[in-house]
């Protein structure tokens, strides 16, 4: 299969259109989505249509962009103008917005078409796909197990070769830990990085918007396009998109690594033989490799679960009936609020928005919340502190390679604990990219993850593409 | 003011204002009044799924404006998010300020020399607005509501007084000097009736100097008179429970001007935990020096200086003249009054056309410029212009805006030269020698005789002092 970038140059080219590569990659998906559940609406007609709009320009001389012609699955929490957006929620089903999300703009003006919308766990809360309330996703390397989540569509898309592309968003991991499960590259940018204007939010000081590629490359194109202030988003940093293509194949020589006892301790074996293999392929490229601890990651799940929740509760206070998406029509209004987000809801979406609901009510705030809050603070100066010891930290994408469907919904506090060791970064806001490494029992990838200081990213690619390169994927 | 039995009232007022800005607090929509309902909005300012709040520069530099003129501190200052669930508003949650308000502190001194202090003036989004239809009237019980997004995100500036104020005429006086530096400052229009400001009143009462009572806090004021009157009624509920040795229960109640009374609308046992926290999609809000400095240089003087300044330039002022000075500058017409009397306009006619006929038609104030006011005065001056006619000619141009000269001569006004004036004096002087004779005898009443025939001979269009000079020139 071409990557993203041969795609591109070719339809740039002319050695191929964007109307035939668009055409293979709706083939790929009706080839398996009946079976795989990736995507929760084909735009069909629209990308076609978007095609011919690639190939036109490329026809007249034009500046067709960096992604022309490449087919690329939006996971559906982000808004494309007219397109059915759901969350994977029946509270928002048949609502399209009138507008498009930054990212989505940026992906049409670099000449990239979307071909749909992506299936996730219901608002981006979990971590299989399993809370989506149109049914879950099936990993590609095994129909048997789930994807990972929350973007586990978008992951599946990339990983069966549906799309060389894909977004996810990161709010705690649900970019690299389906990516770890599908075995693809799955980045969580710098927040601030990508702008968030036009993903529905989940827990807004979390969520970050990333890349799905199946190689470095492919993906540090990808953050290019996506990245640089965005005045729609307050939260965007100032500065215009990072160069990040051109230091890919930067040498790591000289590079300090700091292996993070908190970030593999728990994992199964054959992730941390994986993380094992990569510390060493790291080595052999010329880094310095050290073992480090930075105990408060450990606080990092359990102040996410108060954080998260949190502006969870508040972010999904509007899906009330009145203005779009289900109503459930009852003797009232207060009636009616509660009738419909009963219906329309899930019950990990009831559940995170009772409890962000409790952490901030007035008498527990101070207790939970807060303390939360303090726990990110410590969070951010441990890992500053990390950062002048070591210039990139590697460890686990994710405890363990793809379970199966059923495995962990019995229990929510095992789910949440698949989020582990992804979750730190976005409470930190510092970016962190999984990178698939070799393979586990059954052939199941496994990812490994490295993390780095705010706007690192170049740095984390050109260790990404080491990693890549020694795991036999040139 | 001591109420019956020993008691005083303790009130605190809770001021909103809507800031005059061109767009919205957080989205790009107009913020103008009026205009067809769900017309101005918005993703943003319709809390569409994605979208994201970016904040209007022009609200904070008004915000600043008002706290700089209230004497506040302004501080580096959060944004939160305030919960709760209403059809009206967009996001289920309004975007407001909590422990770190722009402006913090700071005092209001009243006409009467007494003191108000402020606690805070914060910055906040108001919400859209419901009409609901059928059954009570009101959202719970109505048969259907319907709502306007146009308000929704429009910038306000909530400031809160400390329970300083004592009796009800205290509380009007702070309300309206508090209205004319929202004016003065540019910061809003200050119209009540259009809800660009906005009043709850926290009440209480208790026996004089003794610890705070419970307090009630009054909604739907929409009016200065409301105002006074809902508080006295309040007050005095209050005692009368007391009294009757009942215990004032903490909540919220709703005026309704009608009845002239004050019932519940929710208890403190209803009152939502509004659980802020943090808006994470803003950054903190930090004003630098600098900016500050350009908001302090950009204002002008505020009415109790520019009173002042009026009041210098009478000569032993009436009552009546004061309260014009208080008016003319409430409204912010000084600047057309001090723009007349430099060009040699009587002052004490200048308060008055500006107190009594541009008072009259204060929204279309910006048809009317320095120039045609003062114009227009000069002519009257010059009895070029009946009173009647300057009247006319000022309504003429609050209405339309224009050049006097023209309206005048359109309504056939400026005509009646002196010359054809003479004539017509010295004509019915001539028919009218008995009524003459005794008027230059020194019967000034007869003047008025002359008067009226002059103003019958030309329909009016004379000016009555132009008609005693030239009789009196004649005499």
């Amino acid at each position: 299969m071409k990557s993203a970038v041969q795609i591109a140059e070719a339809v740039r080219s002319g050695a191929s259109t964007a109307v035939a590569e668009v055409v293979g990659a709706l083939e790929a998906v009706a080839a398996r989505n009946e079976e795989l559940h990736v995507f929760l609406y084909v735009d069909e007609q629209g990308a076609l249509a978007a095609a011919q709009r690639v190939d036109a320009v490329v026809a007249e001389g034009g500046e067709a962009g960096s992604l022309a012609g490449v087919p690329i699955a939006i996971k559906d929490n982000m808004c494309q103008r007219g397109v059915p957006t759901t969350c994977a929620s029946k509270i928002l089903e048949g609502w399209r917005p009138p507008y498009n999300a930054t990212v989505i703009d940026r992906l049409l003006a670099a000449g990239a078409v979307v071909v749909g919308k992506t299936n996730l766990d219901e608002f981006a809360m979990g971590s299989s796909t399993e809370n989506s309330a149109f049914g879950p996703t099936r990993n590609p390397h095994d129909p048997s197990r789930v994807p990972g989540g929350s973007s586990g569509g978008s992951a599946a898309a990339v990983a069966a070769g549906m799309t060389p592309l894909a977004i996810g968003s990161d709010t705690g991991g649900s970019v690299r830990q389906p990516a770890a499960l599908c075995g693809v590259i799955g980045v969580k940018p710098t927040y601030g990085l990508v702008s968030r204007y036009g993903l529905v939010a989940f827990a807004s000081s979390l969520d970050q918007i990333g890349p799905f590629a199946t190689n470095v490359t492919d993906a540090a194109t990808l953050l290019e396009v996506l990245a640089g202030h965005d005045p729609l988003d307050s939260t965007s940093l100032p500065e215009p998109s990072p160069c990040l293509v051109e230091h890919v194949h930067d040498s790591v020589a000289g590079q300090r690594v700091g292996v993070v006892r908190e970030l593999i301790e728990g994992a199964d074996d054959e992730v941390l033989d994986a993380v094992r293999r990569a510390q060493e392929a790291l080595r052999e490229a010329g880094a310095t490799v050290v073992e480090l601890s930075i105990p408060e990651l450990r606080l990092g799940l359990s102040a996410y679960y108060l954080i998260a929740p949190a502006e969870a509760s508040s972010n999904l206070a509007r899906y009330d009936g009145v203005r779009y998406g289900l109503r459930v029509d009852a003797d009232d209004v207060a009636a009616m609020n509660e009738a419909t987000r009963t219906a329309g809801f899930g019950a990990e979406v009831k559940r995170r928005i009772m409890l962000g609901t409790y952490a901030l009510s007035a008498g527990y705030y101070d207790a939970y919340y807060g303390q939360a809050l303090k726990v990110r603070t410590q969070m951010i100066d441990a890992f500053a502190r990390a950062y002048r010891e070591v210039d990139l930290l590697l460890g686990a994408t994710a405890p363990s390679v793809a379970f199966a469907f059923g495995e962990k919904t019995a229990n929510p506090l095992t789910m949440y604990l698949s989020d582990v060791f992804t979750i730190p970064s976005n409470l930190a806001g510092e970016p962190a990219i999984s990178v698939p490494f070799g393979t586990g029992v059954g052939g199941l990838p496994v990812g490994v993850q490295l993390l780095g200081p705010g706007r690192s990213e170049s740095r984390l690619f050109a260790a990404a593409r080491v990693l890549e390169i020694a795991d036999g994927r040139a | 003011m001591i109420l019956e039995h020993g008691y005083e009232m303790v009130v605190g007022l809770e001021v909103h204002t809507e800031l005059r800005t061109r767009s919205k607090m957080f989205c790009g929509c107009a913020n103008e009044f009026g205009a067809e309902p769900n017309t101005n909005i918005c993703p943003v300012c319709l809390g569409l799924p994605g979208s994201l709040p970016v904040l209007n520069v022009r609200a904070v530099e008004l915000a600043m404006a008002i706290g700089v003129a209230l004497h506040s501190v302004i501080a580096p200052s959060t944004f939160h998010r305030k919960n709760y669930f209403y059809p009206d508003m967009p996001k289920d949650y309004q975007i407001s300020q909590y422990d770190l308000p722009i402006n913090s502190g700071g005092y209001l001194d009243l006409p009467d020399a007494s003191r108000v202090s402020i606690e805070r003036a914060h910055l906040e989004e108001d919400t859209g607005k419901s009409t609901h239809l059928g059954g009570s009237g009101r959202l719970q019980g109505a048969d259907r509501s319907l709502v306007d997004y146009n308000r929704s995100g429009v910038p306000l500036v909530e400031i809160v007084s400390a329970p300083d104020i004592r009796t009800s005429a205290q509380a009007r006086a702070y309300a309206q000097e508090l209205r004319g530096i929202l004016i003065a400052t540019g910061a809003s229009d200050g119209r009540m009736e259009e809800g660009s400001m906005r009043i709850d009143a926290n009440v209480s009462v208790r026996q004089a100097n003794a610890a705070l009572g419970t307090r009630c806090e009054i909604k739907n004021l929409n009016s200065l008179r409301s105002l006074q009157r809902a508080i006295d009624y309040e007050a005095q509920r209050q005692v009368e429970m007391l009294v009757s040795g009942e215990v004032v229960r903490q909540e919220t109640r709703h005026w309704d001007e009608k009845l002239g009374e004050t019932s519940t609308m929710r208890t403190k046992e209803e009152a939502d935990d509004y659980r802020y926290f943090r808006e994470p999609d803003l950054v903190d809000l930090a004003p630098d020096e600098a900016w500050q400095d350009r908001v302090r240089a950009s204002l002008g003087p505020m009415p109790a200086e520019r009173r002042r300044r009026l009041r210098e330039r009478l000569t032993e002022p009436t009552d009546a003249q004061l309260d014009a000075v208080q008016v003319v500058v409430d409204l912010n017409l000084d600047g057309l009054v001090i723009a007349a009397v430099e060009r040699e306009v009587d002052v004490t006619l200048a308060i008055s056309r500006a107190a009594n006929e541009v008072a009259a038609d204060i929204e279309h104030v910006t048809n009317l410029t320095p120039e045609s006011f003062t114009d227009t005065l000069l002519m009257e001056e010059r009895g070029e212009l009946s009173a009647t006619q300057a009247k006319t000619v000022l309504s003429e141009l609050l209405a339309d805006g224009g050049d006097p000269r023209a309206i005048a001569a359109a309504k056939r006004f400026e005509q009646l030269s002196s010359d054809s004036l003479e004539a017509t004096v010295a004509t019915l002087i001539e028919q009218h020698p008995d009524e003459w004779g005794r008027y230059r005898d020194g019967d000034d009443k007869l003047a008025q005789f002359f008067i009226g025939q002059v103003m019958k001979a030309t329909n009016g269009q004379a000016n009555g002092k132009a008609v005693v000079a030239a009789l009196q020139a004649r005499r």
